[in-house]
């Protein structure tokens, strides 16, 4: 039959073109770390098989693939895969039942916008049980900017929420001027970028400009970009954009400026001295945050109007968000295995080196006592 | 001959005037190929530009066994190693899907096409169909597959659902090649075969097929092509996953517009930028293979005809 | 004046029916059949077909009645014939089913919609009162596209000519491969060239332009040094669809009848005159589809875009200016899939999804209308651009 020929022999025709790219079986990499001797999947008992699926916020991205990466040092044969398409996505998804924890840079909301609201949503996805929010990794956003120059650049609330709304439009005005005393800044108009996603990135960063801007930010924080300037995709395209526009100025998780090596401005947080982007001064403001989640659930909440001295302001906590209760026994396994590790000292101090902050002790402590307690 | 009265204007001006003076003659003349070279120069400085800016980021990798053998398990933007493995075999597979479901069902389209309907108001309303599903949109074929896959059926997201929604793009490319092929097939044949007592689907699939099969292996091929690039079904429809997967209907799956995607927010970083390249690379490999294949094919099932 | 009698061109005797005129004109020798299908011989057909020119012909003027056959087989035919009719029934149903899919999810979201879907440029959907139109998504996607087919088509055409009639045969194969090849690269790459490597290029020409013609809307410059605007976005666009158009355009002009051609030689006429007489008459429809298509193509394109175009602020009065940002149907709809959290905020993007939809196919059946009434050639170009390019692709072995 020709139809069937034709089907054999484009069949054939492909898959041997594909046995013929990839003569050598597919395998994955070995682990890179010495911690796993040969040929031993270690099996103990805080390791499990399986794969575990997630997905959420890009913000956290680089520290969750970091971790798996060591994960699977120590326990090479369960799989991870996370998914960074964005909050929103994630916490859709997870209550969707299409992944076994979501990535997120907000805790699940309470109230009802339409229908159940994502907490109750996300409980019935549980089994009815609830959801715990699990605050994970800390990502420090920075101001990040272009201008030729321009080595130190000093801002404080009220003056990034002007330039952010478009009431500084020069980088010489008067404003910046008197923030950066002695330096010469350019007389060049200030090209402002955004996140055209709707990013949690974007929602903490209005949080604090509208917290200490002192009225100047006119929006509600949100994670639609409500300011001025002009929109690129994701913390990848705005990053770009500074680097190849100059006089230009965004918001951006820390790493990206790190690794765009783009100017990163300090803050003056109202304390005096103006505070440089740290791991150890986004570790004080989170100092200063409080849990407001009852029991294990762990959602908390930022003091972006922190005047402590070094505290660096503009942090982001992602959080992961997991069933309490209700995932079949062998994905509850993973998930516990998995966030074990995240959560641990090992875990978390490898976040610091990719310039994510890592937990406090004091919370570390409590997001672990949270995970152990799923079942 | 109202179709030639429409045409006259349109000619009225072009007539030749050799009585001009053949200096100006000879000056638009040259010219006109001064221009033409100049379109043809300008065209391939960008074209080349690209294919050069992915060949010389690219290749290196490529040349790493690893790359061809293994995935990105535990390898993040930050660190050397790893490869295409999982991406190369996940295009291969939700690819090979798309057209075991949409060259049957385009090719005996096509048949009804140009054997059994032709001309009938169903077959022109066919043929409508078509001309709309090849103005969707990758994107609104996605969305549709979400909605219904997932939204309706609750299914989870895999690879097969990508390749429902390729399908949607595949199948006119496929039927409208395959229809012009059979159409190409001159009425004798069918008829010889009728007069020898043949029945029709036996002559179908004995003459009319093979007659046009290197043109429709021509056609599956390309359509191949095209959706293996497809970037926005990937991104609504399946997780990405660094590791080897190879089954279409359980997990994420990695597949090499979505691997680029991934490790395109990070090209500060040179590891996750060498993979992008490379990945371009090998996807524009992937293709050129498929369309030498579909021409070797063509050319030996070539029907000779004299 | 004067042209070759009616005799069939020796190498195309297959292209219509040949038609002695009193007042013989060029476009008189290739009068399309009104009836019957006129054949095409494009590409890998064109190499088969034209060794036996009569019969392909025969088969074209073949109209009548198909023989009827006995009783052998019957089952088989009607298992068969049920199998075709169902696949074609099938073709229907998907379509019809796509359509009232996503009309459905579209419907309520429109219901709820508090402000013009068609001339409202705000983009508000979800939320207590959801407010979206896409006057804005239109204008950026149409201006984008039709900017890529002024700068591509001719060019396409260009390089379309050099391949067919200009340059060295030996020359020619090669660049057409290297040209189609660049139809193989995926979009995403053209989106990271464009904004990595070639944007900043663009710099000169866009302040260039603003500054000679900034008193235009259409050319005033924002202010700040943005790249990613939709002249940046047309350009790539252009350099997108340049493979497909060439493509198509080759491969018709390639099939211009030699009778054509020489005989504006014998005339006199110089190469360009004899192209202008009788190629690009012939080409012409043909020409009108593959830009069409392009046109298509840029409309629906949606990473290279998004990665290219910067979106304008809510805030900021709208600018139709050239060299501001904006955002296309399709690079709205991608950016913000991860976001659709509710049937309404859904319901908008598949909304504006069915306006691409709706003007793609516009485009298509524009393209359709134009080639179906062509007469010079009596050519209908391939429908879709793979095709088409895999036509052009074995027309440049054979």
């Amino acid at each position: 039959m020709s139809v069937n020929r034709l089907l054999r022999v484009g069949t054939v025709a492909v898959a041997s073109l594909g046995v013929l790219a990839l003569s050598a079986c597919g395998s994955d990499p070995e682990p890179s770390g010495s911690s796993s001797p040969e040929g031993s999947s270690s099996t103990g008992a805080d390791c499990p098989q399986g794969t575990l699926n997630a997905e959420g916020s890009s913000a956290q991205k680089n520290a969750i693939e970091e971790v798996i990466a060591k994960y699977n040092e120590k326990c090479a044969d369960v799989t991870v895969n996370y998914n960074p398409t964005g909050s929103g996505a994630g916490i859709k998804q997870f209550n969707a039942a299409q992944v076994d924890f979501a990535g997120s840079d907000s805790a699940l909301k309470t109230e009802a916008a339409d229908g159940d609201s994502e907490a109750a949503t996300a409980a019935k996805r549980c089994e009815n049980n609830a959801a715990l929010n699990l605050p994970m990794v800390i990502g420090p956003v920075a101001i990040a900017y272009n201008v030729d120059g321009l080595d130190k650049l000093v801002l404080d609330g009220a003056t990034a929420a002007k330039i952010f709304q478009g009431t500084v439009k020069t980088w010489n005005a008067p404003e910046i001027a008197k923030l950066n005393p002695g330096v010469t800044l350019p007389s060049a108009p200030i090209s402002v970028f955004f996140r055209s996603d709707e990013s949690g990135t974007t929602e903490n960063f209005t949080k604090y400009l509208a917290a200490s801007g002192g009225g100047a930010w006119t929006g509600k924080p949100a994670k639609k970009w409500t300011g001025t300037g002009a929109g690129k995709e994701k913390s990848a395209g705005v990053a770009e954009g500074v680097k190849s526009t100059k006089n230009s100025i965004t918001y951006v998780e820390w790493s990206y400026a790190v690794d765009n090596k783009l100017g990163v401005a300090q803050i003056d947080n109202g304390s005096g001295t103006p505070v440089e982007l740290t791991a150890e001064s986004a570790g004080k403001a989170l100092a200063a945050a409080k849990v407001t989640g009852t029991g294990n659930d762990l959602s908390m909440s930022l003091d972006y109007a922190t005047k402590e001295a070094g505290a660096y302001p503009i942090i982001l906590v992602t959080y992961e968000i997991a069933c309490s209760k209700g995932l079949p026994a062998e994905k509850t396994a993973l998930v516990k295995s998995f966030l074990s590790y995240f959560a641990s000292t090992d875990g978390q101090a490898s976040l610091t080196e990719l310039n994510y902050a890592p937990l406090p002790d004091e919370i570390r402590t409590k997001v672990d006592a949270a995970i152990q307690s799923i079942s | 001959m109202s179709v030639l009265a429409a045409n006259k204007p349109a000619y009225d001006g072009q007539t030749l005037d050799l009585s001009g003076k053949s200096g100006a003659r000879a000056f638009k003349n040259t010219l006109a190929t001064v221009l033409i070279v100049l379109a043809f120069a300008v065209a391939l400085i960008p074209l080349l530009w690209i294919l050069w800016t992915v060949i010389s980021k690219g290749y290196s990798l490529l040349f790493d066994a690893n790359w061809w053998s293994q995935s990105q398990r535990g390898v993040t933007v930050r660190r050397e190693g790893g490869g295409a493995y999982h991406a190369v075999m996940g295009t291969l597979i939700m690819g090979l899907i798309t057209a075991a479901i949409a060259v049957p069902i385009a090719i005996l389209g096509a048949i009804y096409l140009v054997e059994y309907g032709k001309g009938t108001k169903a077959a022109r309303a066919v043929s409508f169909m078509v001309d709309i599903l090849t103005g969707v949109p990758s994107i609104v074929a996605a969305l549709f597959v979400y909605a219904v896959w997932i939204t309706v059926f609750g299914f989870n997201r895999v690879g097969f659902a990508v390749s429902l929604s390729l399908v949607l793009l595949m199948l006119p490319v496929v039927l409208r090649s395959t229809e012009e092929m059979l159409k190409l097939v001159p009425d004798e044949l069918r008829e010889a075969s009728y007069a020898l007592g043949v029945p029709k689907w036996k002559t179908i699939l004995k003459v009319v097929v093979p007659t046009a099969f290197g043109g429709i292996v021509t056609g599956v091929m390309l359509g191949l092509a095209r959706v293996m690039g497809e970037t926005a079904p990937l991104l609504i429809l399946v997780g990405y996953s660094k590791n080897i997967n190879l089954n279409p209907f359980d997990g994420f799956m990695g597949a090499l517009p979505t691997m680029i995607n991934q490790d395109r927010t990070e090209l500060a970083l040179e590891p996750a930028a060498d993979r992008v390249w490379a990945a371009a690379l090998t996807l524009i490999l992937l293709v050129l293979a498929l369309n030498l294949l579909a021409r070797l094919v063509a050319r030996f099932s070539a029907i000779k005809s004299k | 004046m004067s042209s070759p009698d009616g005799t069939a061109p020796p190498d195309r005797p297959a292209d219509g029916t040949p038609a002695p005129q009193a007042e013989p004109q060029i476009e008189d020798l290739v009068v399309g059949e009104p009836a019957g299908p006129a054949p095409h011989f494009e590409g890998l057909a064109a190499a088969h077909a034209d060794d036996q020119p009569t019969q392909a012909a025969a088969a074209a003027t073949a109209t009548g009645p198909k023989l009827e056959l006995g009783p052998v087989g019957h089952l088989g035919d009607r298992l068969f014939a049920g199998l075709a009719r169902g696949s074609g029934g099938l073709v229907v149903a998907i379509v019809a089913f796509v359509g009232v899919f996503l009309l459905a999810l579209a419907i309520p979201a429109l219901a709820d919609n508090q402000s013009s879907f068609l001339f409202s440029r705000v983009w508000e959907p979800g939320g207590e009162e959801p407010r979206f139109g896409i006057a804005a998504l239109f204008y950026t996607t149409v201006v984008s596209s039709i900017i890529a087919m002024v700068i591509a088509v001719p060019i396409a055409v260009g390089v379309a000519l050099f391949t067919t009639y200009y340059a060295p045969k030996r020359l020619a194969a090669p660049v057409a491969h290297a040209i189609d090849l660049l139809a193989a690269v995926p979009s995403i790459i053209y989106g990271l060239w464009g904004i990595l490597f070639f944007a900043p290029i663009l710099r000169p020409v866009i302040d260039g332009v603003s500054g000679a013609l900034g008193w235009l809307p259409v050319f005033e410059k924002p202010t700040g040094d943005n790249v990613g605007v939709v002249f940046t976005a047309s350009v790539v666009l252009a350099i997108m669809i340049l493979p497909v158009v060439t493509a198509i355009s080759r491969e018709i002009f390639a099939q211009t009848p030699i009778a054509h051609r020489e005989g504006a030689l014998a005339l006199g006429a110089t190469r360009w005159e004899m192209i202008r007489i009788s190629v690009l008459p012939y080409g012409r429809s043909g020409v009108v589809s593959a830009s069409m298509l392009g046109l298509g193509r840029a409309l629906g394109e949606t990473v290279a875009v998004l990665i290219i175009l910067s979106v304008p602020n809510g805030n900021d009065p709208w600018n139709s200016s050239i060299f501001a940002g904006g955002e296309t149907f399709a690079s709205k709809i991608a950016n913000n899939a991860a976001e659709f959290d509710s049937p309404e905020k859904t319901g908008a993007y598949i909304a504006a999804g069915l306006v691409l939809f709706v003007v793609t196919f516009l485009v298509n059946s524009a393209a359709r209308l134009i080639v179906a009434r062509s007469g010079p050639g009596g050519k209908r170009p391939r429908r879709n651009r793979s095709a088409g390019g895999a036509a052009a692709k074995e027309g440049a072995v054979a």
